[in-house]
């Protein structure tokens, strides 16, 4: 062959030109924390169900969601969502509303009939569950799925615990309630209702329990002395919630008076007022910065027509006048009495000043250690080296359904490691995924979608739901809002801006990997990455 | 509202891919198979901006013509860095001649594609910032007067970037080169000189004018798209940064021209026949400072001795543009999908 003039070589591609050797930094794909996930009691992988309702992939998305979580229809209605609090969207513009995309998924669920996943195949191990409420149920839920048999035992005659007898069903409607509890049951759970376990140690031996989660919740209404004449209604929250739940108010007159400032003041006040009270008065020590209660509770107990006495303590009550105490921040923010006093009409009091255990059922077992009317537990919620797990109100944490959701699932995987004779592995914890890391340039700017209220006129007197579940399009749009933080949610920006052409893209949902052949180590893929999923580390060698 | 809800996919089309969009609605550089015109082991700087800056706009340009195109290159850092004998990055047909000519070089091809009779291969001819507005100026404006079939494609990293960093006619005012030192009274590149190419390409009432960033992939591939579709003389002016040049961070290069454009000293335009037809418009407008402060090219208007009358007159010229072009958007503007 004629070579012409001054070639000599063939052309060659530049792939043969490894500019990888430039490199003194890689880029590396990594998960980090999300801070939903992180904030969430329950320990819901939140970016994950979300990601799935992005694509409206619902069903998925609810699958998800009930690997740690079976009551996404409650949840999307009682829980204070930390999740909300701790997402970073709120520096965008607001956070993700995911409490309510929460609820359409489990609403779907509901209406679709979906089910939870199968129970585990048998074990032989039995494990009594007492109490049936958010944090036993949750419990039995995550045993079952193990393949240990439950037996679930609770002093009531209905199934839900506080979830029933607390929370009033303009909050969380019972059909929803019963429908998702009865999803759990059907997965084969041995049910002992009206049952009181006097003596735990003698329950277990008579039914050869391997272990046993103690889930009695917070069930005593704290009581304060406050001079009252002998006729004067007084009742405490939880009995009152209690009575109404069970269809048998007691009558309380038109001018009720809450003292309390947390959620079951909240919901006794709004209580009362559906039934009747014209004057609902939540009489609290301290102020509106420093209540138990969320903001969004207090917005719709005062759109109801509760009126609130802030920084006001309850001294007396004849029966028909309370006197009230003002009192005063110190600088400690601590309340102090003030000297000054004001009357007040009313008919009864309801005292929500809090809630104490009973814990009676633990006088034989001596190795459970009861410090101020708690148990106190390992991070695996166990009680006691013999196999006595603790959870929800009955242990010291936070006293929300959520929480105690959280509780019986770490019990669970407690009860699993402690029954097989397994040592717990410390689970790896990603970094978390803070805003810092985030590019938000790349998210398109939409607010969150509110969820409609009930009209007001109407919430005052009938025990109808309040709050209202988003439809389709919304609840598509909510999730859209995700930022994915720290997770890669295949936007093929790493792929696009390389200059290299060092980035494969290994197909849908797999992701992409490095040439590190080429990849020059520029780091424009890291700063370009929306969620912060790729970080450069120093070259070796 | 309920037609935007429709149109919400999380990062919309910001971002280069998104799941959640349909294949079609994705860009070029989102599909596993795309051109890849220019390849891996190029001799690029990291963080290249004039690199990107091609893919992007060769790979659309192979998208919209079937992979149907030549390219005519002039002598700049693209060249040099792609074609080091015997390799080449090119996985197109390519050509290199002179630094001044690659326009005129493009009017042949595309004579000598009309001579044969072959109407689907197109020509696209590419230069940095120096082989256009200095070097090829002449040439260009030729083929522009002839409106020869041609989609001339600048890459503007501001200056002659592989010779050592000299000034070009499209270095900015006050900016650090080899040949316009920071120091004296008047740091850095002068004022009220340098060529404003694109405009001057619209003076020539040619078909097609349009300007883009590597920072905005969807603006700039329909752009290229757009060319295509259009017979005749049509430019494209991309700002490419470059961190070698600029003394930015090799990772900035993307972020470094969002905020030429959001800053409004680089606008974002396109035209037909000599009128402007659309102007992409600031999202989230910034001061000049924010983009100069990033570049140690302008390191002189800042640190111990600041240069905020300086700073001042750059933030005028940016404040010309938003102006001129009408950067800021109306006030019920939507969203981009």
């Amino acid at each position: 062959m004629t070579i012409p003039f001054a070639i000599t070589l063939d052309v060659g591609s530049s792939r043969a030109n490894h500019t990888g050797s430039w490199r003194v930094e890689r880029p590396v794909y990594v998960d980090r924390l999300p801070p939903c996930n992180d904030a969430c009691p329950a320990g819901e992988n939140i970016q994950g169900w979300l990601y799935d309702a992005e694509a409206g992939n619902y069903e998925a998305a609810w699958h998800k969601l009930v690997e740690e979580n079976p009551f996404p229809a409650i949840m999307g209605r009682v829980c204070f969502h930390p999740c909300e609090t701790a997402c970073n969207r709120v520096q965008v513009d607001e956070a993700v509303g995911i409490n309510a995309v929460e609820r359409f998924l489990g609403d779907l669920a509901l209406e679709k009939g979906w089910t939870l996943p199968e129970p585990g195949s048998d074990t032989g191990k039995r494990v009594l569950v007492v109490g049936a409420g958010p944090a036993g149920l949750s419990a039995t839920y995550h045993l079952r799925r193990l393949g240990h048999h439950v037996r679930l035992v609770d002093s009531a005659s209905r199934l839900g615990g506080m979830m029933h007898y607390g929370i009033p069903a303009y909050r969380l409607p019972r059909t929803v309630l019963d429908a998702e509890i009865a999803r759990v049951i059907a997965m084969g759970v041995e049910i002992q209702l009206n049952h009181v376990v006097h003596d735990v140690e003698q329950e277990r031996r008579d039914g050869k329990f391997d272990a046993v989660f103690l889930a009695v919740g917070a069930q005593i209404g704290k009581r304060v002395d406050i001079p009252a004449g002998d006729s004067s209604r007084v009742i405490d929250a939880v009995n009152f919630l209690h009575h109404v739940a069970n269809d048998d108010p007691p009558l309380l007159g038109r001018r009720v008076v809450i003292y309390g400032g947390g959620d079951t003041a909240f919901d006794a006040a709004r209580t009362a007022r559906r039934l009747g009270a014209t004057d609902a008065v939540i009489v609290y020590r301290r102020n509106r910065e420093r209540m138990g209660a969320s903001g969004e509770e207090l917005e719709q107990a005062l759109g109801e027509g509760v009126t609130v006495r802030w920084l006001s303590t309850v001294n007396k009550f004849d029966g028909d006048h309370i006197v009230l105490e003002k009192m005063k921040l110190n600088a400690d923010g601590f309340p102090e009495p003030t000297g000054q006093f004001e009357e007040l009409g009313a008919d009864s009091l309801v005292l929500a000043l809090g809630q104490d255990t009973d814990l009676s059922l633990l006088e034989h077992a001596d190795d459970v250690a009861v410090r101020d009317g708690s148990v106190e537990v390992l991070d695996s919620m166990m009680a006691s080296p013999s196999g006595i797990f603790a959870g929800g109100d009955a242990v010291p944490a936070q006293r929300t359904a959520t929480v105690a959701i959280g509780h019986g699932k770490r019990a669970a995987h407690g009860i699993d490691d402690f029954v097989t004779g397994r040592v717990a592995e410390p689970k790896e914890r990603h970094e978390l995924a803070s805003f810092e890391r985030l590019n938000t340039w790349y998210y398109a700017d939409a607010p969150r979608t509110e969820r409609p209220e009930l009209e007001r006129i109407r919430r005052q007197t009938n025990f109808e739901e309040v709050i209202g579940g988003l439809s389709e399009d919304n609840a598509l749009f909510e999730a859209r809002r995700c930022m994915s933080c720290g997770n890669c949610f295949e936007c093929d920006n790493c792929l696009g801006v390389c200059p290299d052409n060092a980035v494969i893209k290994l197909g849908d949902n797999m992701r992409y990997q490095f040439d590190y052949d080429f990849c020059k180590g520029c780091g424009i893929c890291v700063k370009e990455c929306p969620c912060g999923a790729i970080e450069m580390v120093p070259e070796r060698n | 509202m309920t037609s935007q809800r429709v149109h919400f996919y999380q990062i919309g089309s910001f971002a280069v891919g998104n799941r959640l969009l349909d294949q079609e609605e994705r860009t070029v550089q989102a599909q596993a198979d795309r051109a890849n015109s220019i390849d891996s082991g190029h001799r690029a700087c990291q963080g290249c901006g004039e690199a990107l800056g091609a893919r992007y706009a060769l790979d659309a340009a192979m998208r919209a013509t079937n992979g149907q195109i030549v390219a005519v290159n002039a002598t700049g850092c693209l060249e040099v860095f792609s074609t080091p004998y015997p390799e080449t990055s090119w996985r197109i047909p390519w050509l290199h001649s002179l630094f001044g000519n690659a326009p005129a070089v493009a009017t042949g091809v595309a004579a000598a594609l009309r001579v044969k009779g072959v109407k689907d291969v197109r020509v696209v001819a590419q230069a940095g910032d120096g082989g256009t507005v200095d070097i090829g100026f002449g040439c260009l404006s030729g083929m522009f007067e002839r409106n020869d079939d041609v989609l001339f494609i600048c890459y503007d990293n501001q200056g002659y970037m592989n010779t050592g960093v000299q000034r070009s006619a499209a270095t900015p005012p006050a900016a650090r080169t080899a040949t316009t030192e920071a120091v004296g009274p008047e740091p850095g590149n002068t004022f009220g000189q340098g060529k404003d190419l694109p405009r001057i390409a619209m003076a020539h009432n040619i078909p097609y004018v349009a300007t883009a960033t590597v920072a905005d992939l969807h603006d700039l591939e329909r752009k290229v798209e757009r060319a295509m579709e259009i017979r005749g003389a049509r430019y494209l002016h991309i700002l490419v940064p470059c961190p070698l040049g600029w003394g930015s961070a090799s990772d900035e290069t993307i972020h470094v021209a969002r905020l030429a454009k959001e800053s409004g000293l680089f606008p974002v335009f396109e035209a037909e026949g000599g009128v402007i037809r659309s102007v992409s418009r600031i999202r989230r407008p910034v001061p000049v400072e924010e983009y100069l402060s990033l570049q140690r090219r302008f390191a002189h208007l800042f640190g111990a001795h600041p240069r905020p009358d300086v700073i001042a007159r750059i933030q005028s010229m940016a404040d010309e543009n938003i102006a001129r072009y009408g950067l800021f958007a109306p006030e019920s503007a939507e969203e981009s999908v």
